[in-house]
């Protein structure tokens, strides 16, 4: 899957939960979830759910961590993806 | 992890402690109860001439019984769990009928998920004649960190 096209597939998931409207529809790799979306840590939790069931994967709790920018989702995501 | 247990873990104390009993707890779900006593002090208040329990106060005892205890129990094993156990951080409760003083109120907590922290349940509080009086979803979040010095 093209880059563009995890980032289209993100931003519904991340439209309930973003406070920063503008920076949603601006949506780039470089994103951070928390600092630009200002999403809080305990909707970030309800994300990463969204995003597992949207694609199919099992997020681990070493792989939360890391999920801080969309482009780290996407890595993410794409691992467990290609590892199957 | 007994009940006993789990009220002795609460941060909480009179009059902001709002659970007496557990009944029922297991992995899955919670059910326990408090007695709202008439002398409770926020009744001289909310209403001077009709004393009714005010919604923040069931929202606080479906909290107290449905998440903290709950959750409690399934992070009890955990032997560095000895902080302050949960907090609150988003509440979406819809109430149906009044709750008068002298009522013993029931809470049923079944658990939606609890992963990387973040536990969400949904929550019924049955009035003093078992009819539901409010119900919704509760979420927070595993704090297990002391918030204020032991004397």
């Amino acid at each position: 899957m093209e880059q563009q096209a995890y980032i289209e597939k993100l931003k519904p998931i991340l439209a309930p939960y973003a406070k920063d409207q503008e920076a949603l529809q601006h949506l780039t790799r470089e994103t951070s979830f928390i600092r630009d979306l200002k999403i809080n840590s305990a909707n970030l939790v309800d994300v990463v759910l969204d995003v597992e069931e949207a694609f199919d994967v099992e997020i681990d709790n070493e792989s939360m961590e890391q999920m801080l920018t969309v482009g780290a989702a996407i890595d993410i995501v794409e691992a467990k993806l290609s590892s199957r | 992890m007994t009940a006993d247990r789990i009220i002795a873990r609460l941060p909480y104390r009179a009059p902001f402690l709002f659970v007496d009993r557990i009944d029922a707890v297991d992995e899955q779900h919670i059910e326990g109860s408090f007695y709202l006593d008439p002398e409770l002090d926020f009744y001289k208040g909310h209403f001077p001439k009709q004393a009714v329990t005010p919604g923040v106060i069931l929202t606080e005892i479906m909290a107290q019984i449905g998440l903290v205890c709950l959750g409690i129990y399934l992070t009890g094993d955990d032997p560095s769990a000895t902080g302050f156990p949960f907090a609150l951080t988003a509440t979406n409760i819809e109430f149906y009928r009044p709750v008068y003083p002298g009522e013993r109120v029931k809470v049923n907590s079944v658990k939606t998920y609890f992963r990387f922290g973040k536990l969400k349940c949904t929550v019924q509080l049955y009035n003093g004649e078992g009819i539901l009086a409010c119900e919704g979803t509760l979420s927070g979040m595993h704090i297990n960190k002391a918030l204020w010095k032991e004397e």
